[in-house]
């Protein structure tokens, strides 16, 4: 198993970090500045009736906002992992069944 | 019977609080721009905007009623149902780049579908969204039933019914995720599209022209995002059946026996 999740992050980072370092010139916006151009471009009257709440002031904050969701995310799923990897290790590999648990 | 009567009671309670919620936000705010993955604030036209926000509520009426079942039936089951919403977590706070030399993100709820069904995912999933709306300006409140029903429910759909599918064919557990996770982040964001090919139509053209339009610029760039994201599943499965796949066996994720075939 170890193999083949090695595999996997491998090719994992080569389908994210191909564009980056082939499309040289790209700019890397979000697709979302594009939908807003096809908006205006089929309907130029169209006003967005509704403004976000609050923005993050800068692109700073956003990041910041960003890590922080990506931290907390990863944070409780290492959490989760350790426990279930050392609750199967401490009961000796068998589960409750008395079977082996690892699958 | 019962079931359809709670599940419309509390779909009918959410609606009002929604509404109340909505009206409330419509004081605070008005009118301008925001950006965002989804769909921006204020970018549907308000009947458009209402419609998705109906269509999507059954849906998170019975995505909570299933959790509260599952939690009860399967006290054990709340840690695995924690790692479904931090899958989707994360997944949804990496932009990543794509090879149109734009960025999107993938949206982490495949897992979660295959492991609690669809209808538990479309509350995770609106969760994410909310957060996202609130606090970094991504989607909107106003758009969060077009996007929730994009993302946490055709998404997790499509994941949950492409998965059962390769079970009953007996492909391998890995395809069947991949595949899953793959379609469902593709789903995602062809609904997007469809709804925004029905809100702003091509005025010569129609809805379709505007579809091809609109799925322009997710299509390509979302493709490998949607492979990312699947093998992305496929590693943290991996990991969940080595660690927990008897709970997999029991909650009926993965077929019984075949923690023990992969032993043998």
């Amino acid at each position: 198993m170890k193999l083949k999740n090695a595999l996997i992050i491998l090719i994992l980072a080569l389908v994210i970090f191909f564009p980056l370092a082939v499309i040289k010139e790209a700019g890397f916006s979000g697709s979302d500045d594009a939908v807003e151009g096809v908006v205006a471009e089929l309907h130029p009257d169209y006003q967005p009736w509704l403004n976000a709440l609050w923005e993050p002031p800068s692109g700073e904050v956003e990041s910041f906002l960003f890590a922080l969701q990506a931290a907390l995310g990863a944070g409780f799923i290492g959490y989760f992992m350790g426990y279930w990897k050392a609750k199967r290790e401490l009961a000796g590999g068998v589960d409750s069944h008395g079977r082996k648990a690892n699958c | 019977m019962r079931a359809a009567k709670l599940k419309e009671l509390g779909g009918r309670k959410k609606g009002f609080v929604a509404a109340v919620l909505l009206a409330f936000y419509l004081v605070l705010s008005g009118g301008g721009r925001a950006e965002a993955m989804h769909i921006m604030e204020g970018f549907l036209p308000l009947s458009w905007a209402v419609f998705w926000w109906a269509v999507t509520l059954p849906f998170l009426a019975a995505g909570f009623y299933a959790i509260r079942k599952t939690v009860s039936v399967r006290p054990q089951a709340k840690m695995l149902l924690g790692l479904a919403g931090a899958f989707a977590f994360v997944l949804s706070a990496l932009k990543i780049p794509s090879v149109t030399g734009s960025c999107s993100h993938p949206t982490g709820v495949g897992l979660g579908a295959v492991l609690f069904g669809p209808a538990a995912m479309s509350v995770l999933g609106c969760i994410v969204l909310l957060f996202q709306a609130l606090l970094l300006a991504h989607g909107g409140i106003s758009t969060l039933g077009a996007n929730t029903f994009s993302m946490a429910v055709a998404g997790p759909f499509v994941a949950y019914a492409v998965y059962r599918c390769a079970l009953k064919v007996r492909a391998p557990l890995w395809v069947g995720i991949f595949l899953a996770a793959f379609l469902g982040d593709l789903a995602t964001y062809t609904v997007t599209s469809c709804q925004l090919a029905l809100a702003f139509p091509d005025p010569s053209a129609g809805v379709t022209a505007s579809f091809f339009k609109f799925s322009g610029i997710f299509a390509l760039t979302q493709v490998p995002l949607a492979l990312a994201e699947g093998l992305l599943t496929v590693l943290i499965f991996n990991y969940l059946l080595a660690y927990n796949g008897q709970q997999l066996e029991e909650m009926a994720v993965i077929p019984p026996g075949a923690c023990a075939a992969k032993r043998g």
